[in-house]
């Protein structure tokens, strides 16, 4: 989003306990960060991860849901597929350029993608089988992700945060699509609505998944908050969204797969939520290291993009510079 | 891969409407002006948002430093005689 020429202008700033205080006060004081301001490395390198995953997630998300763009049972449900994968790869560019200001490049997180080392959402290392993952993607998937997003838009640096806010607009959309594909096959016949319910029972947890490790053990959280990175801890944000989610699924006459979750009048200060069930950490570390389901499909996949593009990319580059070697004469 | 050169990355500005400004609105990588303007189209405009797009390559953008923030904007602070509120006059003149 900015010159090039500017990206990681100020790698060799010195973090005395001076500046790292001027710093933290310009971060309390709400002002926001831009690319060319000095800051801590640290600062810096969690924003890469971070952005960098988030974009990776954007563009890996659309292979779960690109699967079913030439199985949508109408023309409506296909032209709202095809409208929210474009969308999220329009997501993953806003954010890769995000992620350019703070001096990494485009090829060095295609490559870090490929090669396995930067990590993406596990949500989409789990498999599509039915027509109905389509709707409990949107609504569960696109749901958690706006919960995480929102807060974002908040973000201390500001080339994220202005993603973000574009991002949120568009991403409203897609959940409730989701949920009205889901809403349709409740209302449907009994199998439909089977269809539904066996979908949610896959996705559920995976879902809760999605907002990261317990605050007790994640490594990057008290940072992320101290820095304005983030503005509300993993747990608080699940929490939010088990309470937002569970009335959604009554409403439409889904269960969901917790005999565990019960309302809790005295949780959040009062207000009320829900308790809940044990989240399995084993399986979301084993998916997070590559042995969910689809880890392998979804890098192939990727891989045979770039590779497959790779003549196009040179072609419109030699062109280019034909272009301009002819213009120069 | 790292063999490829890499795509020069383009600033994009949009204009929403006739009689506005064209604003910028982020960045993409492409070949030349005319692959730059068509994803510029395809990533930033589909919801209507403009009718207009402008793409600048980005080393062609010069910056202020943001280190001299202070004394370039700063003296701008105090001249408050700029402003027409600096300037008493008598409430019966009415609008001026
Ligand atoms: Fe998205
Ligand atoms: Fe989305």
């Amino acid at each position: 989003m900015y010159s090039q020429g500017l990206i990681g202008a100020d790698n060799k700033t010195e973090e005395t306990q001076a500046f790292l205080d001027a710093f933290q006060k310009r971060i309390d004081a709400e002002e926001k960060i831009e690319p060319n301001d000095p800051m801590p490395l640290a600062y810096r390198n969690t924003l890469i991860r971070m952005i960098g995953q988030h974009a990776h997630s954007e563009i890996v998300g659309m292979l779960p849901e690109g699967n079913w763009i030439t199985r949508a049972p109408t023309l409506r449900r296909k032209v709202a597929l095809l409208a929210k994968v474009q969308d999220e790869g329009g997501h993953g560019l806003y954010l890769y350029s995000a992620a350019e200001t703070l001096g990494v490049s485009r090829e060095q997180m295609t490559e870090e993608l490929l090669d396995g080392t930067a990590k993406y959402s596990s949500i989409f290392n789990y498999p599509t089988p039915t027509w109905a993952d389509i709707g409990t993607i949107g609504w569960l998937v696109d749901g958690a992700a706006i919960m995480n997003q929102v807060p974002l838009c908040r973000c201390s640096y500001g080339p994220y945060a202005r993603a973000m806010i574009r991002v949120c607009k568009e991403e409203s959309f897609h959940q409730r699509q989701g949920y009205e594909l889901v809403k349709t096959l409740c209302e449907g016949t009994a199998e439909q609505k089977a269809m539904a319910q066996d979908s949610l029972d896959r996705w559920w947890w995976p879902s809760l998944m999605m907002f990261g490790p317990s605050d007790t053990d994640s490594q990057h959280s008290d940072k992320s908050m101290q820095w304005k990175i983030k503005r509300f801890t993993n747990d608080e944000l699940r929490q939010k969204f088990i309470d937002a989610t569970v009335p959604q699924a009554e409403l439409i006459g889904l269960t969901v797969p917790d005999k565990d979750l019960t309302w809790n009048p005295t949780k959040n200060r009062g207000k009320g939520g829900y308790d809940f069930g044990e989240i399995n950490w084993d399986e979301f570390w084993r998916v997070v290291q590559g042995h969910g389901l689809m880890n392998k499909d979804r890098i192939a996949a990727r891989k045979k993009a770039w590779d497959e593009g790779a003549w196009v990319r040179e072609a419109a580059q030699a062109y280019a510079a034909k272009q301009q070697s002819s213009s120069v004469a | 891969m790292s063999t490829e050169p890499s795509m020069p990355l383009w600033e994009v500005f949009i204009r929403p409407r006739v009689g506005l400004h064209h604003k910028h609105v982020g960045s993409l990588h492409a070949a030349d002006s005319t692959l730059a303007l068509q994803a510029a189209r395809d990533v930033y405009t589909r919801r209507e948002e403009g009718d207009s797009i402008w793409v600048v390559a980005s080393k062609n953008v010069h910056a202020s430093d943001p280190g001299k923030a202070a004394e370039n904007f700063d003296p701008a602070g105090d001249k408050i005689y700029r402003h027409p509120s600096f300037y008493d006059i008598p409430d019966d003149v009415g609008h001026m």
